[in-house]
């Protein structure tokens, strides 16, 4: 299991075209991805999931990936978070 | 029956009723709830199948945005979290598909209706429209098919879902009429863009109108007749051909100057929303643009547009209309314009709040961008740049002063532009009519806004429908402030456009041609009309008639007056 920590720094957050994003990239992976925020977990391959969790600019979230090719999910979804999704 | 005209012509013709089938789902115990499962992925597959060829049809047919819409319930009917659940209750509580599919959906609804943002509340809407297909897939039931007609119809529906109207056959659409929604809703804008004939915000029509009915409206009245007397389909068989003989009669002014009898040349431009608009412009022959309203560039997305993502739209515009005017608002949100991904607060009076020019001198980052794009886009072509909502000279003076920074900025990086643009402003707040004469020394023109400053001069919220009937283009109280802004202007010398609705309006027109107005912008589709009013009126008669107007008590008076003594339609 891998887990980072991120903050969101893009103007939206997680929501309209970066959640769409977050799923798309989550879903090319085999492993489970789950983004933790305030101790609630969310399914990470769920674009109604995420839209779900509201989180807004600023806000810190912590995407979990736990399966086969875990590392590389965590890792191009920490840097999909980071490139503030391209903003 | 009358409801809001949402797109202009007269329809006659048949009538199909979009079936709003109350899908009444039940509880039902299952044995096999593997197969039960396969039914639901069945389901979803086909259902997937239709979308796709939705999103194939809405790209080629209407647009890219529509078309967007399709890959978000395409998003949604992936969703694992969701089917996920789905299946959960079946397998958990022996329950059949549909069932648990509604339940399900029924909790992700209501959560995302609760959320205190626009752009979730609209995700509902996505989900319904979803697990409505789905819905109707396992259940058996088809739905309205609009894509092969074998007759003209008309369409009457509660509402239109983009499902609808992106799989709708032109040819064979005659108009359409729907129980809610209003002049900007989405059926009325896609009655527009297709250019048929629509009245929407028809209280009852559903339980009025039956399929085969014969149903007559007017998309410019909002009246609206089903099974009428023979004598009435008459009436608009009749006002049909007058408005179709009158159109071709227009059709001649193309080329034509917009002169009054008197030999006055005024300017008759167009507002728009996109540079698709600009097609609408040429083919009624709009001397120019005089409003493009910048926001919808920022609207139905998730993010602010980059400036080179403005300066290509803004350069589109500038370039297409070869020379001639083209005024470029910035950026007027907030109001009745949200935009969701700027998470600003809600306000209780958003029409008095935090929008436009007030927000656009708060964050300047937002309007240095915009700035820096119209600027790059004004070294090709005849660009001038408008300022909404002023309020107070401070506001003209620095939001010029950005400008200012903006361009040098640019003559340090080299970029090209047009020194000398043009910069104006809205009148569309009493504060900045009454001060006018100020305002005239700041700017190079005024566009008189009359929807706000009806608005605003009136107390009267343009959308609350239990006052409308005090909401008037022909309140004297308007027309005082619009001769005040217009004499004033030429004091200074500077010209006076407007760009409200009041500008097409055929009535109003001769009594602006008297107070001098220099500048009418109105939907491209009624600039034909305003020239042929403008050759057929003498200013100089029409000066006389303003002073007169000018003394008038009421609103009603005023329009009677007109009616009976100016108008010459």
């Amino acid at each position: 299991m891998v887990k980072v920590e991120v903050e969101l720094k893009n103007e939206t957050g997680l929501h309209a075209r970066p959640a769409s994003l977050f799923v798309k990239e989550a879903s090319k992976y085999v492993s489970d991805v789950t983004i933790i925020k305030d101790d609630t977990e969310y399914n990470g391959k769920s674009i109604m999931g995420i839209l779900s969790i509201g989180a807004s600019k600023g806000d810190k979230i912590t995407i979990k990936a736990e399966g086969e090719d875990e590392q590389e999910a965590a890792e191009a979804l920490k840097k999909l978070v980071e490139s503030n999704f391209g903003e | 029956m009358k409801g809001i005209g949402a797109s202009p012509g007269i329809a006659i013709g048949k009538v199909l009723v979009k079936e709003e089938t109350k899908v009444e789902v039940e509880k039902k115990s299952i044995e096999d709830t593997k197969a039960e499962i396969e039914r639901l992925q069945e389901a979803r597959e086909r259902s997937k199948e239709q979308i796709e060829k939705l999103y194939n049809h809405a790209l080629e047919n209407i647009g890219k945005d529509e078309a967007k819409i399709f890959e978000a319930h395409m998003l949604i009917l992936d969703d694992p979290e969701y089917f996920g659940q789905v299946e959960n209750k079946i397998k958990s509580e022996n329950a059949n598909a549909e069932w648990a599919l509604k339940t399900v959906t029924d909790t992700f609804v209501a959560m995302f209706e609760n959320m205190d943002n626009e752009y979730m509340r609209e995700r509902a809407a996505d989900i319904k429209d979803v697990s409505g297909r789905v819905l109707k897939l396992l259940l058996g039931i088809d739905t309205t098919d609009f894509s092969n007609l074998d007759e003209e119809v008309i369409i009457v529906a509660k509402d239109l879902t983009p499902s609808d109207t992106a799989q709708m056959d032109k040819e064979k659409v005659i108009g359409f009429v729907t129980e809610i929604g209003g002049r900007t809703s989405h059926s009325a804008i896609m009655a527009r863009t297709l250019e048929i004939p629509a009245v929407v915000g028809v209280e009852g029509i559903l339980e009025a109108a039956q399929n085969g009915d014969t149903i007559v409206f007017d998309g410019d009245e909002g009246e609206v007749y089903v099974n009428p007397e023979e004598k009435v389909i008459e009436g608009y068989e009749d006002k049909k051909k007058k408005y179709e003989e009158f159109k071709e009669k227009l059709e001649e002014l193309k080329g034509a100057k917009s002169v009054t009898k008197d030999g006055v040349e005024v300017e008759l431009v167009a507002n728009i929303g996109t540079p698709k608009d600009v097609e609408g412009v040429i083919r009624n022959d709009g001397e120019g643009i005089g409003l493009y309203r910048t926001e919808f560039l920022y609207m139905d997305r998730d993010k602010l547009p980059t400036e080179d993502e403005q300066f290509e739209a803004y350069k589109e515009v500038v370039e297409k209309l070869e020379g001639k005017p083209v005024v470029i608002r910035t950026l007027d949100i907030g109001g009745d314009k949200e935009l969701p991904y700027l998470d600003l607060p809600e306000e209780m009076n958003p029409f008095l709040g935090y929008r436009a020019i007030r927000l656009c001198l708060d964050k300047t980052d937002i309007f240095k961008t915009q700035l820096r794009a119209l600027l790059r886009a004004s070294a090709y072509g005849n660009l001038k740049i408008m300022f909404p909502m002023i309020s107070s000279i401070a506001e003209v003076r620095q939001a010029k002063k950005i400008l200012e920074e903006v361009k040098e900025e640019l003559r340090s990086e080299n970029v090209e532009f047009d020194d000398n643009i043009e910069v104006g402003m809205m009148i569309e707040i009493p504060a900045a009519a009454v001060m006018s004469d100020l305002f005239a020394k700041e700017v190079d023109f005024f566009s008189i806004g009359t929807n706000d400053l009806i608005q605003y001069t009136t107390a009267v919220d343009r959308m609350n429908q239990k006052i409308s009937y005090l909401y008037s283009q022909f309140h004297p109280a308007l027309l005082r402030l619009v001769k005040q802004v217009i004499d004033n202007a030429h004091k200074e010398g500077i010209w006076v456009g407007m760009c409200g609705e009041a500008a097409g309006d055929p009535k109003l027109i001769p009594v602006l041609l008297g107070m001098g107005l220099d500048e009418f912008s109105m939907s491209p589709i009624s600039i034909l009309r305003a020239r042929w009013i403008i050759r057929n009126t003498s200013k100089e008669e029409m000066e006389e008639m303003v002073n007169k107007v000018l003394n008038m008590a009421t609103a009603e008076e005023v329009e009677k007056f007109i009616d009976e003594n100016i108008s010459v339609l």
